[in-house]
């Protein structure tokens, strides 16, 4: 497949476009990445994100956004991107001393 | 109101939604996108739900030691009672997509009218129903428009549809001596007060999917009487091969 990333109207005739669905859980977390459905609108997005991922009651709020709208990191992006975390061990607080009568 | 009457009132709710809900079951497998496949076979499920909890209260009713799966599995074409528009070949996805749309704005009236009645049963089926009715609703007019709006072909698939529905839709409204003595008691709705509410709904969905309609011309009638086309025989005898080949087997 051609590595089109870059328009959320068919680019291709026998695929309609994608779209990436969030839900947010019923305990009123933010919303999670829950998979992806095909869809010629934003209306249709959200009933088939409705249809696919909701039905036993996993979410109380749907979002759904245009795949080619997200843009992603990619492979060769990992090592500048979160190796340089790896050896600053000043951002983790894990050296704080926890007062006493503080819970964590 | 004798019960003889509701029972009959009860059977037409719960066989137009069982006629229904078996046809779009006839899609599963079969929709043109996995996510439509699903959505159609979850509205399916809807109206096979609904069916179950309107003939196990007709069962009730009747007091003769029946219960929804004798209703639905071991009655014969005769006696079933749905309106002829829903046992039809569920055709093409626009043909299905109309006939759903059709119906559905007629059943979320009918249920949000049935709410207030006078049965408590019934009123609960009703406002449980009602949910998910108007989720049908959405679904299927946003499919009618976007098959209207859409390609030429999707345009002339659904304006066929539509053309060949409309003679059917008469009959959703037709009342009798039996709609109009449930109707009298407070347990029933007339649904011939329900056709304003639902041209008023349906007509702007139709307008905005540029679909015309060939008004005033003779409608079909006749499945409230037992009166139905040759499909439904066809029909049940799928549905009901199952049980009737191993009465009362359990899975």
């Amino acid at each position: 497949m051609a590595n089109d990333t870059t328009t959320t109207q068919g680019s291709f005739d026998s695929q309609w476009p994608l779209w990436e669905v969030f839900l947010q859980p019923p305990k009123g977390e933010a919303h999670e990445h829950a998979g992806s459905v095909h869809a010629t609108t934003a209306e249709q997005a959200l009933q088939n994100a409705r249809d696919v991922y909701s039905r036993r009651g996993e979410a109380v709020s749907i979002w759904v956004v245009p795949s080619a709208a997200i843009t992603a990191s990619t492979p060769e992006d990992m090592g500048p991107f979160f190796d340089p975390g790896n050896d600053k061990p000043y951002r983790h607080p894990q050296f704080y001393k926890v007062p006493r009568g503080v819970r964590v | 109101m004798s019960s003889r009457a509701f029972f009959e009132y009860l059977l037409r709710l719960g066989d137009d939604r069982l006629v229904l809900g078996h046809r779009l079951s006839e899609w599963c497998g079969h929709g043109p996108i996995l996510e439509e496949d699903i959505a159609l076979a979850n509205i399916s499920l809807d109206l096979i739900g609904e069916a179950s909890l309107l003939l196990k209260l007709a069962a009730s009713v009747e007091d003769e030691g029946r219960n929804e799966d004798t209703l639905a599995y071991f009655r014969d074409a005769i006696e079933f009672r749905n309106a002829l528009m829903l046992e039809l070949p569920k055709g093409d996805f626009g043909f299905t997509i109309m006939r759903q749309f059709l119906f559905s704005v007629f059943s979320a009236l009918q249920m949000d009218a049935l709410q207030k009645s006078r049965n408590a049963g019934l009123g609960g089926i009703a406002a449980k129903a009602l949910k998910e009715t108007r989720y049908h609703v959405r679904h299927s007019a946003q499919w009618v428009v976007t098959l209207g709006v859409g390609t030429e072909e999707s345009h002339t698939r659904a304006q066929r549809a539509l053309d060949e529905l409309w003679r059917y839709t008469g009959e959703l409204f037709a009342a009798n001596d039996v709609d109009r003595e449930v109707a009298a008691s407070g347990d029933g709705v007339d649904p011939s007060t329900l056709e304003p509410a639902w041209r008023e709904q349906v007509m702007p969905v139709l307008d905005r999917a540029g679909l015309q309609v060939a008004d005033a011309g003779y409608m079909q009638r006749g499945g409230r009487e037992g009166r139905h086309t040759e499909h439904l025989g066809h029909m049940l005898s799928e549905m009901q091969i199952l049980a009737r080949s191993h009465p009362g087997a359990s899975w």
